[in-house]
């Protein structure tokens, strides 16, 4: 029995902490996302460079091969640094989706290059009618000679602009149920595609529409096989469950350490506005909350692989929970701030809007409470 | 990540459960045999002692506890399977838990060798009864505030004062109490912890009835009571320490997260087999929407405290794990009550021995008593004080 990190994992969270509080500093976020994309091409390179593109990618693809719990402790961190880079639309989401889904022809096509940097992939599956379940694809093909043709548009399709690759839900059968939902690998440069940027109050991260206006894909694009998709979408769902959690949990940590740093410092009444219980307890019920939130987190992650039949489930607490107590801390960590926080110029408010993000993102908890009590059988 | 108990541990616990299975008193939680006597009925008093005897003698009751002391010096993890299994299995509460748990603990750690040979033994088969001697009318949160005094007459203390909330001091043997040694200390250096006996002349207890109907725990007032200076534990005037040793098991006491699962179970139970607007409430949206939310606090806990145990393992810091256990713990149990009472509806506040009531009534009263654990132990605020204070590093008030 040791539910915990093993040294490897603390070494990654440490490691990683590092490298981040020195490489992406605010001040240096705060230069990021000063570009079009919020990318910065040379921290890409370093943190391809620390191995990180290569963490789910398997060994014989020239990965390291790790597992989901491995990627939280990594996404803990980047969510720790509102870090602006690719790593959870392209190292993690389109990564594993590959993993899942391709055959080992494109497996031997893209992992090599997704593992080395050289190739950036994302995951284009929502649509306006922001559904995630199979009804939610509705994106349909035209079967022509030689593949298929797109013409339609995908929304909040995290870093478009910057992916060379996308992976398409499209519907290519009848009805609107899992199956005749396929998957199709398109090279973002294929004419016809228009990538337009979605404005949103989080600057750290950037989500695009993808309008297909006649895009050919041949029929060696179609990834796991035509009209069998879903499982693999399902199975996503939770890599981003778990994902978006454990960026979450890290943002959540940090907007608290914050919040309790300047409520030390901070005197109003001739003492510090941490001596006084009404702040306290703030803090003292995040903080609650945010530690048995690790835990959930953490066997979350590891059911993916240790417990496969309780991992939507496990993925769908997690997802719902921290998306609750990411947003809570983020609140009370602007509030403890008091009128400092409101401005563009503390570095609070980064994190209290990628919680709200977050909270969206793949599901808002509402939606997984439901799912929670589906997959009970309740 | 390793969820797995090793193999012997999961013989113990299977040899556990076929025991509980052969010898749990009928009627699962209460040892009266589903009499209904009242709390401090003697002929119930004497069910529990037998009860708690009956798991002595199995080997059951205060593993932890090292061999020379009469416990088996069992790993963290047997602890935790024995307390887990005997909640599962709804085993009556043990009546000595506060020998067990507090001054057991602290005498092995603070007593002297005659000390732990007085009393240790008598501990474990329920022998001797142990209640706890800490809060006052003027000192309940600030604890350390506490007035009961006791002066040095010769080879006695003489104690005057008085006690309150004072759980099971009418069927206990003895009290481990803190008592103010030099008034003119700084309030936390003044106090010493001394074991008393509860016949000892110039003792009264009058038993409060709590808000649930039921007796439990009672004022204690001492008039001139002596007692011998032998029964001081640990040096004098350093009480505070000695008792601040055992104080996180308390707080772990009163936050078995086994219990919430439990509860949890009961209340998705309750809500898939009665009805709203026609149909099972646990098929109504909003009803949904809680009992999830319930549902991923508790198991939130549920992996936490398997963190804790496995940092007790391994030998890292546990933090203020206990102080956020209380904390969540408690509140979390109240909430489920809470649901409850919501899916009952009309039927909801209906006690023990209406016509219609569901489960005797447990559930309004458990509502209520959940609450008093909020208080009991340090209550919430003062949790999160202390979360605040040792957790975070904010400074101490004015």
């Amino acid at each position: 029995m040791d539910f915990g990190l093993t040294e490897d994992q603390e070494l990654l969270a440490r490691s990683a902490r590092e490298f981040l509080a020195s490489e992406a500093s605010t001040t240096t976020v705060r230069r990021i996302i000063e570009d079009t994309h919020a990318f910065s091409p040379e921290l890409f390179r370093k943190m391809v460079a620390q191995g990180w593109t290569g963490l789910l990618v398997p060994e014989a693809y020239g990965g390291l091969g790790l597992g989901m719990l491995d990627a939280a402790v990594l996404l803990t961190e980047l969510g720790r640094g509102v870090t602006p880079a690719p790593m959870l639309s392209s190292a993690v989401l389109a990564t594993t989706l590959l993993c899942s889904a391709a055959s080992s022809a494109q497996k031997k096509e893209w992992l090599p290059r997704l593992a080395s940097g050289e190739v950036l992939a994302t995951v284009a599956w929502l649509e306006e009618g922001d559904r995630l379940d199979p009804a939610g694809v509705a994106l349909r093909p035209r079967r022509v000679r030689g593949g298929f043709r797109l013409a339609g548009a995908k929304l909040f399709v995290m870093d478009a602009a910057i992916a060379h690759v996308l992976l398409v839900a499209a519907r290519t059968g009848p009805g609107s149920g899992e199956a005749g939902i396929s998957l199709l690998l398109v090279p973002r440069d294929t004419p016809g595609i228009t990538v337009t940027p979605l404005p949103t109050v989080d600057p750290t991260r950037r989500i695009y529409e993808v309008v297909f206006d006649d895009v050919t894909v041949p029929p060696e694009r179609v990834v796991g096989g035509e009209g069998k998709a879903w499982k693999h979408l399902a199975r996503l769902l939770d890599t981003a469950c778990v994902a978006i959690a454990a960026e979450s949990q890290g943002g959540a940590e940090r907007a608290l350490e914050m919040a309790v740093e300047y409520a030390k410092v901070r005197e109003q009444f001739g003492r510090p506005i941490g001596s006084f219980q009404a702040v306290k307890h703030m803090a003292a019920e995040c903080f609650s909350e945010i530690e048995p939130s690790r835990s959930l987190l953490w066997y979350a992650a590891w059911a993916q692989q240790g417990n496969p039949r309780d991992a939507s489930r496990a993925a769908a607490m997690a997802k719902a929970r921290l998306g609750d107590v990411y947003s809570r801390t983020t609140d009370t960590a602007v509030q403890m701030h008091g009128g400092i926080g409101f401005t563009w110029e503390h570095d609070i408010h980064f994190w209290f809007k990628r919680a709200r993000c977050n909270e969206v993102a793949f599901g808002n908890p509402s939606w997984h409470r439901e799912r929670v009590a589906a997959l009970s059988g309740w | 990540m390793d969820l797995t108990y090793a193999k012997e541990d999961e013989e113990f616990r299977r040899e556990l459960r076929a025991w509980l299975r052969k010898h749990l008193p009928k009627r699962g939680g209460d040892v009266d045999g589903g009499e209904d006597l009242s709390y401090g009925d003697p002929r119930r008093v004497q069910a529990a002692k037998t009860w708690q005897r009956t798991l002595y003698k199995a080997g059951y009751v205060a593993i932890g506890w090292p061999k020379e002391h009469g416990g088996q010096g069992a790993s963290i993890v047997r602890q935790t399977i024995l307390n887990e299994e005997l909640i599962l299995h709804r085993a009556p509460t043990l009546i000595g838990m506060m020998g067990i748990q507090m001054v057991g603990p602290t005498l092995i750690h603070h007593g002297t060798e005659e000390q732990k040979k007085r009393y240790l033994p008598k501990i474990l088969p329920a022998d001797e009864i142990w209640c706890q001697g800490y809060s006052e009318p003027g000192s309940g949160s600030d604890l350390a505030s506490l007035k009961t005094c006791a002066e040095i007459d010769g080879d006695y203390f003489v104690i005057n004062g008085q006690k309150v909330w004072t759980s099971a001091a009418q069927l206990a043997d003895w009290m481990f109490c803190l008592v103010r040694t030099d008034p003119n200390a700084p309030k936390h250096k003044g106090i010493s912890y001394v074991l008393i006996d509860m016949k000892t002349p110039g003792i009264t207890v009058r038993p409060l009835v709590q808000m649930t109907g039921e007796p439990g725990f009672n004022e204690v007032f001492f008039n001139d009571v002596r007692v011998p200076r032998t029964n001081l534990v640990g040096n004098l005037n350093e009480g505070w320490l000695v008792a601040n040793s055992t104080l996180h098991h308390e707080r772990n006491m009163l936050a078995s997260t086994t219990r919430t699962q439990q509860l949890m179970a009961d209340l998705v139970e309750l809500a898939q087999r009665r009805s709203r607007n026609g149909a099972k409430a646990s098929r109504d949206p909003v009803l949904r929407q809680r009992l999830a939310e319930l549902q991923i606090r508790v198991e939130s806990m549920k992996y936490h405290s398997l963190k804790q145990l496995s940092d007790g393992i391994h030998g890292r810091s546990p933090g203020i794990g206990a102080s956020i256990n209380k904390l969540v713990t408690t509140e979390l149990n109240h909430d489920i009550c809470a649901a409850a009472l919501d899916v009952l509806g009309s039927y909801g506040p209906l006690a023990k021995g209406s016509p219609h009531v569901e489960h005797r009534g447990t559930w309004p009263k458990d509502h209520m008593f959940t609450l008093g654990m909020i208080i009991g132990g340090g209550t919430s605020q003062i949790q999160k004080n202390i979360i605040a204070e040792r957790g975070l590093g904010m400074p101490k008030g004015a």
